[in-house]
């Protein structure tokens, strides 16, 4: 059987791949090529995103790789469809990634010796990897490129040569990650024992139809295999009790795998959830939409509480993004109408805040510990301005309008969805994030003493010059942040 | 449009300020222009809203008026609905017009944290929530500007206030935070059963469409909110901490308009959108404002710190607000409302003669500052005076007729509530109100009268024994003390070597005579402000 393939539909990720291919080259045989490396990557991820938005101008959906219909399939079944949601996910994946390459040129400029070439060649595969993720409707597909968002992380993760915390940030994340892998592979090879199908909608209809196929194993088989799936995907967003490896993974790590870990990396986990639940288990809500609810709940909390208690800017960021996962599961966690709608605003409203955060931080190099931004207002405001405004954005306190609407909406589609104790949970969360988070933002404004304190040495051009990339990125995020403060319609209206 | 201006001249204000700030941080030469900046930008909004209040149609003060209703974020039915109506729109100039007192008496009377213009920035953007509140017809626009003032009263608190200020700044949010997030739950579930989140829609519906036991969950959600920030018993803790670590300017606007927010949320959302949940939980409410009427005036009688009394007086106060409220009657409404304003205008003033006293003797403690002040600073003693009687409520000022109204209201409820608790609310209320008399009085007498003490007037640290007159070996090493520290303390300390403490200033006379005169005039002829709210609490109500 020969498919014929949509090009224009597998644009995006084509793109990407070509130009990973491209950079390993360019490293080889251009040497001295920084600055050029650099170029091609960001302008390989800005042409994947203009082929994303021509996508969506064009206002249909496309799917390519499809099985023509059979016996017991009426209608033909894709394992490519570019709809509303891929559009969403992959405009967030890659305005994303153009902040982590322009965070990626200011760290090579830092001590560690990461190799260019391998770098940018790995970036542009997970790129790759979560831009096909959300298009994907079969599980193989689903699997393939949840893994190819996986792998290049891991050695991105070890590139800091001679860098013992970043080897061992890659070895807990490779452990961690190839362990749900195990585990989702297991619960995906169950889904498809029971219903004959890798196709997602062709799983829900083998689920939900009245005749069970000839030899249909019982229904613990069902709920085993939907455990499984979601405890695969947990993982990746670093869902309670998944979560440990959150901690050590974004401090050991480069700075800017911690903010591809925790944007890119969990919009494709959230991505391949959402698919899965809504599309092969649409017919099993009321069994997963509890299991979620619990897991959302436990998410937050723990990861407020383990945030609560930390004294470095990375570490902290890791575990609220942990506790901001919760948020973005929790409307999963009631029946509503539109909870994968609230989900996706959250996550995008969510990627232009925290990847701000993480700008700043790099802009701002230091030692570690929140005290390194002691006063930071008086001798960068700008800097500093921006990282209040992106902190008060998480928080969902006015003036970050963005993070509070990105909340409203979540709670609306949980009070909407009846689920009451959720709701109050997430409320008491919030409050328990806007302390850490304030605690941060008030040490901005406290005024030090005249010595500059250690790790932030004066600036001199060359170090200015360095990280200008990052002052651009903090701009970028800055610019979506308020754009989605003064506007949120332009997330939620695409999102319905 | 006028009310849409009222929200961009301090917005605007604030924006400019930032903009000249990060462009110069603050040097000696900003620093002196800033005070008449803050002054001049808050001028024009209290121009603006004494407009708002000309053009206002008094004899349609029932109907929302000067509206202003646009499109904002549709994905959330979120609109921009602006508008005045009898309640609103004396909340709206007395907001005004503290703001402006504030930066009037900044000229002169800053915080000794310096770092001026970053105050007058904070309190601009304030000023933009706290008028925002009390326009908003839309209820997720409503709980955005409740949101908007927490973080600059968090920075008023952490960085311009006394030395508990951290823990003080922290426990104020947390607990607002804490209400406010509850609020919105309440919020979103009234959206959730009546589609809409347009005030003026709601209010003309009476609760139709929201099934009782929502109503009563929202109400208790929503309510809660309120209750954090208005503050009742026993919600309170937060309050008399951040007022006694607050600045003065930061107290003022705190117990001026901050308070009024939360009472203002229960007139204007909870009680007329919310019909049958509030008739459910009314008597709970007037039960918890009783109580907070007794706790307030009895712990009052138990500070020893000026500014933390009249915080926990400001407990007794809302508690006749609550009381009003929860009659349910028009006549409780108002009376309501009134306590309200009289509250904002006389405690106002108490924190800003307060603070005044706290800038010149370094303490508010009432055991160290001097006594018979009226004999070594007249003028603000009489003042002092004049806003304790007025707080107490002596009738012909102000503070008697929220306080009457209220008990009075008490004694004739909704038909539907239980007349006999209400009379025990009434008769309670009144042993309160007996009881404010007798602290403010206590207090009067300790520090007003008497005969003055000459060792006060050189304004020693706080923990000397100054009325209990030391003896020798005391004095003497209470003076090396007070010497070294006037060492420690640097320039700060070269007005306490001068015996002579400055009586009102200019600045000082100029940004509390508007209260002083209202105060009176409300007092005088409170139909003038009840024939405002009136109309418009029949509105909400419901009744004829």
């Amino acid at each position: 059987m020969i498919q014929s393939i949509d090009y224009a539909a597998i644009a995006p990720s084509l793109i990407l791949a070509l130009m990973a291919g491209l950079v390993l080259l360019l490293d080889a045989f251009l040497p001295r090529t920084r600055t050029l490396l650099t170029a091609v990557t960001f302008a390989g991820v800005l042409a994947s995103l203009v082929a994303v938005i021509l996508q969506a101008t064009a206002g249909r959906t496309l799917s390519t790789f499809c099985v023509p219909p059979d016996r017991r399939h009426p209608a033909p079944a894709c394992s490519y469809v570019v709809d509303d949601l891929t559009l969403v996910f992959a405009a967030v994946v890659l305005t994303t990634a153009l902040v982590i390459v322009l965070l990626s040129a200011t760290q090579f400029t830092r001590p560690g010796a990461i190799p260019v070439g391998e770098w940018y060649f790995l970036l542009l595969c997970t790129l790759a990897g979560a831009v096909t993720l959300p298009a994907s409707r079969d599980l193989i597909m689903l699997v393939v490129a949840l893994e190819l968002v996986s792998l290049p992380i891991f050695a991105m993760a070890a590139l800091k040569r001679y860098d013992a915390k970043g080897s061992e940030a890659a070895l807990k994340l490779f452990l961690v990650s190839v362990i749900s892998t195990a585990v989702m592979l297991f619960g995906v090879s169950l889904l498809y024992g029971l219903t004959g199908s890798v196709h997602l909608d062709r799983i829900a209809a083998g689920l939900t139809a009245p005749v069970p196929v000839p030899g249909a194993a019982p229904g613990g088989v069902l709920a085993v295999g939907v455990v499984l799936v979601i405890a695969g995907f947990a993982f990746k967003v670093a869902a309670v009790p998944f979560h440990f490896w959150a901690g050590d993974v974004y401090q050991g790590a480069p700075l800017p795998v911690a903010a591809l870990l925790s944007v890119i990396s969990k919009a494709a986990g959230f991505a391949g959830l959402i698919l899965v639940l809504t599309i092969a288990l649409a017919g099993q809500t009321a069994f997963w939409s509890p299991v979620v609810a619990v897991l959302s709940a436990l998410t937050m909390t723990a990861g407020n509480l383990l945030a609560l208690r930390q004294r470095d800017p990375v570490r902290l960021l890791a575990w609220s993004s942990v506790a901001q996962s919760g948020y973005i599961l929790a409307p999963l966690g009631v029946q509503g109408e539109n909870a994968v709608g609230a989900a996706t605003a959250y996550l995008a409203i969510y990627a232009a805040m925290n990847i701000g955060a993480f700008a700043v931080v790099m802009l701002v190099p230091g030692s570690g510990d929140l005290d390194d931004h002691r006063g930071l207002a008086f001798r960068r405001p700008a800097a500093a301005l921006s990282l209040a405004f992106f902190l008060v954005c998480l928080a969902g306190l006015p003036p970050g309008l963005a993070g509070l609407f990105a909340k409203v909406v979540v709670f609306r589609e949980i009070v909407d969805g009846g689920g009451a104790w959720l709701a109050v949970v997430m409320a008491v969360n919030t409050v328990i994030g806007l302390y850490y988070y304030l605690a941060w933002m008030a040490r901005l404004f406290v005024p030090t003493p005249a010595t500059p304190p250690v790790g932030d040495p004066t600036l001199t051009d060359g170090r200015l010059a360095a990280a200008r990339p990052a002052a651009v990125a903090v701009a970028m995020a800055l610019a979506l942040s308020v754009a989605f403060s003064l506007a949120p319609q332009l997330i939620l209206s695409v999102v319905g | 449009m006028i009310l849409v201006a009222l929200l961009a001249a301090p917005l605007a204000g604030a924006v400019v300020l930032l903009v000249l700030l990060a462009r110069r941080p603050s040097s000696g030469e900003t620093a002196q222009v800033v005070p008449w900046y803050g002054v001049v930008v808050s001028g024009v909004t209290l121009a603006l809203a004494l407009a708002a209040a000309a053009v206002f149609d008094y004899g349609r003060a029932g109907r929302m008026q000067l509206q202003v209703d646009r499109e904002w974020i549709p994905g959330l039915d979120l609109r921009f609905h602006l508008g005045v109506d009898g309640i609103s729109l004396p909340l709206v100039v007395l907001t005004a017009l503290l703001t402006f007192l504030c930066f009037l008496y900044l000229v002169r009377h800053r915080p000794e944290q310096g770092r001026f213009p970053e105050l007058a920035f904070t309190l601009l953007v304030l000023e933009v929530g706290m008028i925002g509140t009390f326009l908003a017809l839309d209820l997720l626009l409503f709980f955005v500007f409740f949101e908007i003032v927490l973080i600059p009263m968090y920075f008023v608190i952490a960085v311009w206030g006394g030395p508990e200020r951290r823990a003080a700044a922290v426990k104020f949010i947390l607990y607002t935070l804490l209400g406010s997030a509850v609020l919105l739950l309440g919020l979103l579930l009234i959206w959730s059963h009546a589609g809409t989140l347009d005030m003026v829609r709601l209010t003309e519906r009476h609760g139709e469409g929201i099934p009782r036991a929502a109503q009563i969950i929202a109400f208790l959600a929503v309510g809660a909110g309120f209750a954090v920030k208005a503050p009742m018993w026993p919600l309170h803790t937060w309050l008399p901490a951040a007022h006694t670590e607050a600045p003065t300017v930061g107290s003022v606007l705190l117990a001026g308009v901050l308070l009024k927010m939360g009472t203002y949320g229960f007139a204007r959302i909870a009680l007329p959108v919310l019909p049958e949940g509030a008739e459910v939980l009314a008597p709970w409410l007037g039960a918890l404002g009783v109580t907070g009427i007794v706790y307030g005036s009895l712990a009052c009688l138990a500070q020893r710190d000026l500014k933390r009394l009249i915080a926990y007086s400001s407990v007794g106060h809302m508690g006749f607000v609550l009381l009003g409220l929860a009659t349910l009657t028009p006549a409780g409404m108002n009376a309501a409302l009134f306590g309200n304003i009289a509250h904002g205008l006389i405690t106002g003033l108490l924190f800003f003669v307060v603070g005044s006293l706290k800038d010149r003797y370094h303490t508010a403690s009432l055991a160290s500052l001097p006594s018979g002040l009226l004999g070594t600073l007249p003028y603000l003693t009489s003042l002092l005076t004049f806003a304790c009687v007025a707080s107490l409520g002596l009738p012909g000022l102000a503070g008697f007729w929220g306080e009457m109204l209220a008990l009075l209201a008490a004694f004739d409820p909704a038909s539907t509530l239980s007349r006999p608790l209400y009379l025990t609310y009434m008769a309670v209320g009144g042993i309160g109100t007996v009881l404010t008399a007798a602290y403010f009085l206590r207090t009067l007498a300790l520090i007003t009268h008497g005969p003055p003490s000459r060792v006060a007037a050189a304004a020693e640290p706080e923990g000397h024994a100054v009325l209990t007159g030391p003896g020798p070996e005391d004095s003497a090493a209470a003076a090396d003390l007070a010497a070294r520290e006037a060492q420690a303390a640097g320039p700060d300390a070269t007005a306490r070597e001068h015996p002579a403490v400055p009586d009102v200033t200019a600045y000082e006379l100029a940004a509390w005579t508007p209260l002083v005169v209202l105060i009176l005039a409300l007092g005088l002829w409170p139909k003038a402000l009840l024939a405002v709210t009136d109309p418009a609490v029949r509105a909400l109500l419901g009744a004829p």
